[in-house]
């Protein structure tokens, strides 16, 4: 090998050990199992539902971001399980536009909601949902269940039940390398709900 | 009884959904001042749990059975199974479960003024189920027992 070519054999020697050793090798493409292709994507419908300070919190006002939306509840075990992994999710990824939203599903609202979400200590933003914002996302009755919405508002995966923290964090990372969609329009969705 | 009849019988006495159901519950008859008791079956679908009366953590919901006050029969204390510790794929400890059929037993005593007759002692129970992965809305359902006083 001629001598000239050493330094190109070492810089890509030293891109691939970086890559390794970091695991933030940015040309590294994820590609998760549960992630619909693009075409059959549907739209998230919107609502409208309060958070812990009474602010009215849209889905449409995390347009542009991939989106972890995640119904759960206080008295479910296995919502218990995944909201860390959430935590954590929000923490590592926050910065690349990615935002976890909570709706829980608690009947007594904010007074068993608050202490929980104080013990728990949860970095990312949770709303009180309602059985009409339920019926938009297909009548979620088992908890939790999770949607990760697209940076175009489009839901491109749907886990029923505890999932596996690889499945959302290869699904997270692969539609955060997804190119920026058109992001979510108010105008563009349907079945608009306020909170109660 | 003919086995149509019979299933007609026990889907008309089965209350509940959501994965726990509540059958007839057995006769109830006494004098007045007597101790009587009932015993309410009870059936979780496969694959499923309930909490117990008394789950091992503070944020689940206990199974619990109370009767609205009036009628011939007063008290209702509820004797509840023992139950099992099963262990589920969310949670490191074991969980304090009802599964498959049982039944509750109810302690009633019937009204030293109760009238002489039918009646229907109505009560309500509270429960929430999950499987090995996800846990659905608390229900609670009407349980209703009729009784005879003599």
């Amino acid at each position: 090998m001629p001598a000239s070519r050493f330094p190109a054999l070492i810089a890509a020697i030293l891109v691939v050990a970086g890559c390794l050793l970091t695991a933030d090798c940015s040309s590294e493409t994820v590609k998760a199992a549960s992630v619909k292709p693009d075409s059959e994507r549907k739209q998230a419908p919107e609502f409208a539902l309060k958070d812990a300070d009474g602010k009215l919190v849209h889905l449409s006002d995390y347009r542009g971001k991939v989106v972890l939306l995640d119904f759960w509840a206080t008295w479910c075990g296995p919502c218990k399980i995944e909201i860390p992994w959430f935590m954590d999710m929000q923490r590592k990824n926050k910065d690349r536009g990615f935002e976890v939203l909570g709706v829980s599903m608690d009947d007594e609202g904010w007074e068993v909601v608050k202490p929980f979400l104080a013990d728990l200590q949860v970095n990312y933003r949770v709303v009180i949902g309602n059985d009409a914002t339920a019926q938009l996302y297909g009548g979620v009755d088992a908890l939790p269940t999770t949607f990760l919405i697209d940076r175009g508002g489009k839901i491109a995966a749907v886990h029923v039940g505890l999932a596996s923290r690889r499945d959302f964090e290869d699904g997270i990372e692969e539609l955060l390398q997804a190119p920026t969609g058109g992001g979510i329009t108010r105008a563009a969705v349907s079945g608009q709900l306020v909170a109660r | 009884m003919g086995v149509l009849p019979a299933l007609l019988c026990l889907v008309s006495w089965s209350q509940g959904n959501g994965h726990l159901r509540v059958g007839e519950p057995g006769k109830v008859a006494g004098k007045r001042n007597a101790m009587v008791q009932v015993r309410i079956p009870v059936m979780v679908d496969k694959g499923f749990h309930v909490n117990s009366n008394t789950p091992a953590e503070d944020y689940l919901i206990p199974l619990k059975l109370v009767f609205n006050p009036g009628g011939g029969l007063i008290g209702g204390d509820v004797v509840y199974p023992k139950p099992t510790l099963e262990k589920y794929d969310f949670g490191d400890q074991p969980l304090s479960v009802f599964t498959g059929n049982f039944d509750l037993v109810v302690k009633f005593q019937v009204a030293p003024d109760a009238p002489a007759g039918p009646g229907v002692k109505v009560g309500k129970l509270r429960y929430q189920a999950c499987d090995n992965k996800a846990c659905y809305p608390p229900k609670t359902i009407e349980v209703s027992v009729p009784y005879q006083v003599q």
